[in-house]
């Protein structure tokens, strides 16, 4: 078992190491010269001097990547080029919101999206099954911020039940969980629906109906614990696309966290802070892949001992 | 020698077949796929859009640019049945153009992606080795940006724009098809007729382009399907974040960028475009599905 943690843990070190260094030349991608992309037109060429020196541009690559990794280790992500503040501070200022809107979200649309995807398989080519698909297809397709704007313009602007926008009270959290949580309440549904159809198929599932178990167990007991270890890989998935989603989502409810500070900073071409961002969330979609491996090994013995 | 001779031509001589069981497959098809029927109806739709996109302009009842300053924000009216916008200009009209930018920005990159993403995909699972372990281990990376995340992070390195958004989706489109593709590969791959093909001396080129792709279209179609719609979200996504096309084209999510600052006033100006995206999207994944269900039911 823990010979199984150990590889799987060191299994994500080479890609952290990959996306570190991309990330890192992510600022030497940027056609042109990024000093001048950041400066403007206007900037004179003195302004270029100064920040190319504070992004280490005029420096040797491998410098440069040393730096940045030294930094990295350091809790130091550069300065911010449009506040001048810290970007690690920055970053820490805006997680509260997006981490409390990530929960809220997910509790609602993983336990809703399983039971959808459970009931659907369980009343097979029944009335529920279709509503379940229908709805799930529907919260595959339809596009997160414009829910977000026809769920403000109704419950907000029309009946006045919740808040347009912020994070200021529980109920300013409704509008935007729903917005964020209907993907992967839909990814869910589906999933768990394919699932359970999968092992209701199987010959366990057979037989504790041929004992005469009560349907409800054979379902809960047999079909469902089997089809979860399947599940819980498309939850863990979905869950790191969260951070993602919160982009789209902390701009139409004007929420101040990571997802809108990514959108501000490209607006602003403050690559130190796009950088920084982008780091974490792609660390952040590594590490829940890693823990969701681990769970899985959990949950499954044969993938332990392959 | 004759009887290498013999081996060697046996593929001619049942070339007669297949034609005959593709005919017969593609009916085989035709007669599963017409008892979808949300799956028919969304082709139909597809279809229709298809056709406002090339002819779109010319169908339009007005004029998608031209201003009317005495019907600013109007609602939904026998002379304009979706509304006019903040400049006068008719939403059903501007929904028309737009169709072609729209299907024409999520098309192209989604081809541009699968392309890519095929080639990579079917040559890593035949050939194996170290280019299996390159392709697999870049989309693994490319995977580790979540969501529409890679499609931002490539705006944000190359600007904005819709050339840059369609480049933006075709990279973030390609991991997924390099995957799919290559897993179809390694199942093709060992099949019986690509070991005969083979074993009879045909070269690589002509077993991939011969044998193996043919065997691995099925799941390219389902999957491009599917990316599409994906594709149509990204790039609507892109726009309103102010990434991607101009608010002033007529692309339906710019359209529905600029129709958001009247939301309160006009607020047809963001359910139609929104609601075009979501039924275009919805008719895009459910014909996906459908193409699965009848293509490939085990992959359900």
């Amino acid at each position: 078992m823990s010979r199984y943690f150990v590889k799987r843990v060191l299994g994500t070190i080479p890609m952290m190491l990959v996306i570190s260094i991309l990330i890192f030349l992510f600022l030497h991608m940027i056609p042109g010269d990024p000093a001048r992309q950041m400066a403007g037109k206007e900037a004179t060429e003195e302004d270029l001097v100064k920040i190319r020196q504070e992004l280490g541009l005029n420096d040797p690559l491998i410098t440069q990547y040393k730096n940045y990794m030294e930094g990295l280790f350091h809790g130091d992500l550069g300065v911010s080029y449009k506040t001048g503040l810290p970007v690690s501070e920055m970053l820490l200022g805006r997680l509260k919101p997006t981490i409390e809107l990530m929960l809220t979200a997910m509790v609602w649309s993983v336990l809703l999206g399983i039971f959808i995807g459970v009931l659907s398989a369980v009343k097979r080519g029944k009335f529920a099954d279709y509503i379940g698909m229908f709805l799930a297809i529907s919260g595959i397709s339809v596009p997160g911020f414009w829910l977000g704007l026809v769920l403000i313009q109704i419950f907000s602007v029309n009946l006045g039940l919740v808040p347009t926008g912020g994070l200021d009270s529980w109920q300013s959290f409704i509008l935007p969980s729903l917005t964020l949580g209907c993907g992967i309440m839909a990814v869910l549904a589906r999933f768990s629906r394919s699932s359970m159809l999968e092992t209701m198929r199987e010959d366990y599932v057979r037989t504790a109906r041929a004992k005469g178990q009560k349907e409800w167990l054979v379902v809960l007991r047999h079909a469902f614990r089997n089809s979860l270890v399947q599940v819980v890989t498309v939850t863990g998935l979905q869950i790191g696309g969260l951070l993602a989603g919160s982009v789209l989502v902390e701009t139409v409810f004007s929420i101040p966290g990571m997802g809108r500070l990514l959108v501000d900073s490209i607006a602003f071409r403050d690559y130190k802070v796009i950088q920084a961002e982008l780091l974490f969330f792609s660390l952040e979609y590594i590490v829940i892949n890693l823990i969701v491996d681990l769970l899985y090994g959990v949950l499954n013995p044969k993938i332990r001992y392959q | 020698m004759p009887e290498r001779n013999e081996t060697a031509r046996a593929p001619e001589h049942e070339a007669e077949g297949p034609v005959v069981q593709a005919q017969s497959k593609t009916k085989a098809f035709f007669k599963k796929f017409l008892q979808r029927k949300t799956a028919v109806a969304s082709a139909v739709f597809l279809l229709l859009l298809l056709i406002v996109a090339v002819v779109g302009p010319g169908m339009a009842p007005y004029d998608p640019a031209a201003p009317d300053y005495e019907n600013l924000l109007t609602g939904p009216s026998a002379a304009h049945l979706l509304g006019t916008d903040e400049y006068g200009r008719d939403v059903l009209s501007r929904l028309m153009a737009g169709t072609q930018l729209t299907l024409g920005v999520s098309l192209s990159s989604v081809i541009i992606g699968a392309a890519i993403g095929t080639v990579l995909g079917v040559l890593a699972g035949y050939y194996g080795g170290i280019l299996e372990t390159l392709v697999m281990r870049g989309s693994d990376v490319l995977f580790a940006f979540p969501d529409i995340l890679l499609a931002i992070a490539i705006v944000a390195m190359i600007g904005p724009g819709i050339i840059n958004v369609v480049i933006a989706v075709a990279v973030f489109t390609i991991p997924s098809f390099a995957r799919i593709m290559r897993s179809a590969t390694l199942s093709v791959k060992e099949s019986l007729y690509v070991e005969v093909a083979r074993s009879i001396g045909c070269k690589n080129g002509r077993i991939l382009s011969r044998y193996v792709f043919p065997g691995t279209v099925q799941s390219m179609i389902v999957n491009f399907t599917m990316r599409v719609g994906t594709a149509i979200l990204a790039a609507a996504s892109l726009s309103f974040l102010g990434f991607g096309a101009n608010v002033s084209e007529p692309d339906w999510g710019a359209m529905l960028t600029s129709g958001r600052n009247y939301i309160g006033v006009a607020s047809h100006l963001v359910y139609f475009p929104g609601l075009l995206i979501f039924l275009t999207v919805l008719a895009f994944n459910l014909l996906g599905d459908g193409l699965r269900d009848t293509l490939d039911p085990k992959i359900k």
